[in-house]
């Protein structure tokens, strides 16, 4: 289904490419993404059991699980927020069975898989890549796998999560992908002179 | 002739550096500054005062240095550094300056950046006392951050030539940074000066990474780096300064700091001259004369202020043949481009070198910014830190502790305190170093200045600053330093005062006869070194400076030739030039193709906000001015929203999606700040409400299809969709498919003409714009831009919120009275239609203009007058021309203006001033085109 899809860094699959082995970055595009606002406990269990993943309790962080929709990840947003994500094409189903899950209580489930795109990023300088324009602290010990945290990464919003040792995701707002894409092709320079 | 000691120095004395000094060919080493290479040289005149022009040279042989201030002219041009810190490369070309630089004409093509740093504990000095609370810290596991603006560890101990535990003491160093370095969780970060502390234990450092390469820098390597540390705990070692004594003509080149001629001495192998005279109030010059006199400078007196001099010491000179007077001042000097007399006692000693010793300023800058309190020590005549601060402690001689053991063990205590306060346990003792050292600086004699021409005795020397300008300060009455400090500009040049900021304060107290302990020190304010904007500015330059936000669509636009309008970040197509158009004839083809056949635009940017729950219909009531809880599902109306004030803040359409669902439309420019808006009533006001908002601007790609042939278009790409006026009626919205996806349709029209609004998502938008074009093509679609879009929209009488208004415009002021409701209890702004000044019939009302003649183009902007001649000023001005086009449909010019009773002055003829005429025009109703709306439905 994503033959006449285009995503936000369609243009800049070789430019990303051109930055390993400093970081292997690419983008990992149409991915499903609902925001889901919701407090009730019993509704936030629903909506985990129904997608086979329990939703994140720690804040900043995010869970991954399996169900019925495969891979399925909750990221933490707020103390009522989360952005659950899976793979391409299966928004209209998950918001359906979230709908259902959330009954009558408080709450909203809005399709927004369209409104960020992802970059994955992998190698040994991806902390330091990020630390020239990311003010949280991203040590192993103080962002271990697991973390999920809305944060400004230079001048844009981005949603960052630890996803391994030398692995990090970054969610961020289409209309300003190219920017990061910029800004991390910029950024690594003297990595990969070094490499 | 050359200054260059044959042995010693940290220099590598086998390779030499060339480079040239005010035109001159020079050479060096590598380990030397460009101060240390010219004074081996014999070059002590750097450059001329900025007032007085006269002749200055290097006085310190660091950061603390007031005079020696260069101009790089090659590698790169850059003004205002110090000779004493700059390291010296081959190729490099600098001149002396008089007082002032000058900045590059070329863009500096060196790249700089900036990078966070977390730690456990900071280590501000990498000196004796700072190593060890380094070492302490890292042995326990924290992690520790350590900063040193040298190019090398050892801070004080690189300028003497003493042994710790009876060995060279840069032996002990180079173990204790080596054990640093190879311990996990610590980062020693050398050429890098901590220049501002702030709250919160965040420290700003500026690195400097390859000024030192020269012309062999990598292109690929941040030249600069600013470091933006947030730390739990931080140790202050920041060491001391020596501080000079005041006299005549103190600011002569070859006059310097004692301890400073030993730095040079001992670290870059350079003697300051032939014959020195030394002038002192404590012990630590002696060290200073007597290594000197080893080796071959022909010390000529030790002046020492005090009426005894140290007995042990004044026995050492004895034995090497140098003459010591106690009870000496020096009252004055003599020579031109250097010092060739000093006057001591009334005696005239020749010499080329004069040291000066006052004593030791810690260096407490940094401890100041973290809003430590300071206390002045009278025995060392300095200000001290003079509390504890939780998250700050200082160790070293930043204390005024002047001896070494004690300065190391203080390094210990803060550095397991600040570790311990951190959350970590000790991690084993770091042993201190036993010191050979023969000199300490206490039992000093506090002197500022000694009697004498006060015009010509210098305080301040890179501001001209004199006794005489602090005395005409407490003679005009001024006793706050702070003031004083105004007064006559002490301590605000590159140096911020680090040698003359402390006398100055001695000087106004004795002149007004009060006790330092009294006084207020002045504020010490980052940037405690000068920082370059190159390095703050860093990497948010050129295409990085700001996010440049592109719409789905962007790459057809660019490729179709479009030129861009920046609209807060966005970038929109502002129109699509054919070969040889202007802006003009663009605008007029496009407006002509879309109101007689059909034209499409990129409405991507505008904000969408998804407004669910059980209240959401409430919640907007509230928001509107007009009612949108009554509107029926699939339906759209169009909304005014007002801040308290009752001015309008935005507009926009309201979808209703479902019983408990609406999406709303913001301007592009106020998409943020309408999100945020009805997050703080919902968060802050109304928590009670069921609602939850999410913005979806960017998951939908927006298209309006506009005029009389969009129909037709639509219906070629959403063969579901029964286009037709009775199934498909204004203001509704259908979901269907288009162009072969899922598509949102909506009948709304920003220009009169039978329009439709395809939305998609953004994944989608490309290919369907394609779509579309190559759907419209047999009618000649044409895409169009903002301008055309506000021509479009003005011809129209339709304000866009941001340019008919400015935040003292009423919906009612803009002839929307139908859009506020007489029905609603209450909604944003209510309250203020009711005041009498929302009333008034003066008030500026958005209407159209007509020039009477049809050719004429007002300026936006321009003001608006009653009569055909201007009367003698103050002349009353009605009001302003907020839009101005050429107009394809109405054949002529037009504009749209706030003008004071405007609704009231339809049809009289008002005047607008441009350059020298004033041009009449007609008021007329603000919608000049199809007022009766036939064309709507196409």
């Amino acid at each position: 289904m994503t033959a006449d899809l285009t995503s936000p860094l369609a243009g800049w699959t070789d430019r990303l490419a051109a930055l390993a082995p400093a970081l292997t970055v690419s983008e990992v595009p149409f991915r499903s993404q609902l925001t889901v606002r919701v407090s009730d406990p019993g509704a936030v269990a629903a909506m985990g059991s129904a997608l086979g993943v329990v939703f994140p309790s720690v804040p900043c962080t995010f869970t991954a699980g399996e169900g019925e929709f495969g891979a399925v990840e909750v990221l933490w947003l707020g103390p009522d927020e989360f952005l659950v994500v899976a793979a391409p094409g299966l928004q209209v189903p998950i918001e359906e069975v979230l709908r259902g899950a959330l009954g009558d209580f408080r709450g909203s489930v809005v399709d927004t898989s369209a409104q960020r795109t992802t970059l994955a990023l992998e190698g040994p300088h991806v902390r330091d890549v990020l630390a020239h324009g990311c003010s949280v602290d991203l040590h192993p010990a103080a962002a271990p796998v697991g973390v999920c945290v809305q944060t400004l990464l230079a001048r844009t919003g981005i949603v960052l999560l630890v996803t391994g040792e030398d692995r990090v995701m970054l969610l961020v707002r289409s209309s300003f992908a190219e920017y990061l894409a910029a800004w991390l092709s910029d950024a690594c320079a003297e990595y990969r002179a070094v490499a | 002739m050359t200054f260059r000691t044959s042995t010693g120095g940290a220099i590598d004395r086998n390779t030499l550096l060339h480079f040239t000094f005010n035109g001159q060919k020079l050479s060096g080493h590598p380990g030397d500054t460009l101060a240390s290479a010219l004074l081996a040289n014999g070059v002590h005149e750097i450059g001329s005062s900025v007032k007085l022009g006269r002749p200055r040279g290097v006085v310190a042989a660091g950061s603390e240095d007031p005079t020696s201030l260069v101009q790089i002219e090659a590698p790169f041009s850059e003004p205002m550094l110090l000779a004493t810190t700059v390291e010296l490369y081959d190729g490099l070309e600098a001149r002396g300056l008089a007082g002032q630089g000058r900045l590059a004409a070329l863009p500096d093509p060196a790249r700089y950046d900036a990078k966070h740093e977390h730690c456990d504990v900071l280590v501000v000095g990498a000196g004796p006392a700072g190593l060890v609370a380094a070492l302490t810290a890292a042995r326990s596991g924290a992690r520790v951050v350590l900063v040193d603006e040298q190019n090398q560890a050892g801070g004080a101990l690189l300028g003497v030539e003493e042994y710790l535990d009876d060995r060279p003491s840069a032996e002990w160093v180079a173990d204790i940074v080596a054990e640093l370095k190879s311990t996990p969780g610590v980062l020693v970060l050398e050429r890098t000066t901590a220049f501002g502390m702030y709250q919160d234990g965040f420290v700003l450092a500026l690195q400097k990474r390859t000024d030192h390469l020269g012309f062999a820098a990598p292109a690929t390597v941040a030249r600069q780096r600013v470091w933006r540390i947030r730390t739990k705990q931080t140790v202050l070692a920041t060491g001391a300064h020596e501080r000079p004594v005041v006299f005549a003509d103190n600011d002569r080149p070859g006059i310097m700091l004692a301890s400073s001629a030993r730095t040079f001495l001992h670290r870059y192998g350079v003697l300051p001259g032939s014959r020195a005279v030394v002038f002192t109030t404590n012990d630590s010059a002696y060290c200073a004369a007597i290594d000197l006199a080893e080796s071959g400078v022909d010390i000529a007196l030790i002046a020492d202020a005090r009426p005894e001099a140290p007995a042990r010491l004044a026995t050492e000179c004895a034995a090497r043949g140098i003459e010591v007077r106690a009870g000496q001042l020096v009252t004055g000097t003599e020579g031109t481009s250097r010092v060739t007399v000093v006057h001591v006692g009334g005696e005239k000693i020749e010499c080329d070198t004069l040291l000066v010793s006052g004593g030791w300023n810690p260096v407490v800058s940094l401890f100041s910014q973290a809003r430590g309190k300071l206390r002045y020590d009278a025995e060392l005549g300095a200000f001290v830190p003079g509390e504890e601060l939780s998250t700050v402690r200082v160790a070293g001689s930043a204390t005024g502790e002047l001896d070494l053991n004690a300065c190391t063990r203080q390094g210990r205590d803060a550095g397991a305190a600040a570790a311990g306060a951190a959350g970590f346990a000790s991690g084993g003792q770091v042993p201190l170093p036993v010191s050979d050292s023969r000199c300490t600086a206490r039992s000093g004699l506090v002197l500022w200045r000694v009697p004498g021409d006060e015009d010509a005795s210098f305080v301040d020397l890179q501001r001209d600053a004199t006794v005489s300008d602090v005395l005409r300060a407490t003679g005009a009455g001024l006793r706050s330093l702070e003031h004083i400090k105004r007064y006559t500009t002490i301590g605000t040049a590159h140096d911020q005062g680090k040698t003359s900021g402390m006398i100055a304060a001695g000087i106004v107290a004795e002149a007004l006869g009060v006790e330092l302990e009294d006084q207020r020190p002045t504020t010490f304010r980052p940037p405690y070194t000068s920082v370059s904007f190159a390095a703050l500015a860093g990497r948010d330059r050129g295409e990085l400076h700001d996010p440049v936000r592109v719409t789905a669509i962007h790459p057809w636009h660019v490729a179709h030739g479009a030129l861009f309008e920046n609209v807060g970040q966005w970038k929109r197509p502002w129109y699509y030039p054919q070969p040889g158009e202007d802006l003009h004839t663009a605008v007029l083809r496009e407006c002509r193709a879309t109101r007689e056949s059909v034209g499409m635009m990129d409405g991507s940017t505008l904000g969408k906000i998804d407004v669910q729950g059980r209240d959401a219909g409430k919640f907007l009531d509230m928001l509107y001015t007009n009612m949108m809880s009554n509107l029926k599902v699939g339906k759209i109306r169009y909304g005014v929203m007002c801040g308290v004030d009752g001015m309008v803040i935005d507009d926009g359409t309201v979808i209703r999606v479902g019983e408990q669902r609406y999406l709303v439309t913001t301007t592009t420019g106020n998409a943020a700040k309408i999100l945020d808006w009805m997050e703080e009533w919902l968060q802050t006001e109304w928590p009670h409400l069921d609602v939850h908002c999410a913005s979806v601007t960017e998951h939908w790609v927006t298209i309006p299809l506009v005029g009389p042939k969009s129909r037709a278009v639509l219906g070629e790409v959403a063969p579901d969709l029964d286009v037709s006026n009775e199934a498909f009626e204004f203001m509704t919205w259908h979901d269907t498919v288009v162009a072969g996806v899922p598509a949102r349709v909506c009948r709304i029209s920003f220009s009169g003409e039978l329009a439709y609004e395809i939305n998609v998502t953004a994944w989608h938008g490309l290919a369907v714009w394609e779509a579309l074009m190559a759907a419209g093509e047999k009618y000649g679609i044409t895409p169009y831009g903002t301008e055309t879009m506000h021509v479009l929209r003005a011809e129209k009488g339709y304000p866009i919120i941001g340019q008919e208004t400015d935040a003292t415009v009423t919906p009612q002021d803009l002839g929307m009275s139908w859009a506020v409701s007489k029905k609603k209890p209450d909604f944003i702004g209510k309250r203020s239609f009711a005041r009498a000044e929302n009333n008034r019939t003066d008030r500026k009302q958005l209407v159209g203009l007509l020039p009477v003649d049809p050719e004429v183009l007002l300026p936006e902007g321009s003001q608006i007058v009653e009569t055909d001649r201007l009367p003698e000023p103050p002349v009353r001005m009605l009001g302003h021309v907020t839009s101005s086009y050429p107009s394809a449909a109405l054949g002529r010019t037009f504009a749209l203006a706030l003008v004071r009773s405007g609704h009231e002055r339809i049809g009289e003829t008002l005047y607008v001033p441009v350059e020298d005429t004033l041009v009449p025009v007609t008021v007329t109703e603000s919608v000049l085109y199809d007022k009766e709306g036939a064309r709507r439905d196409g």
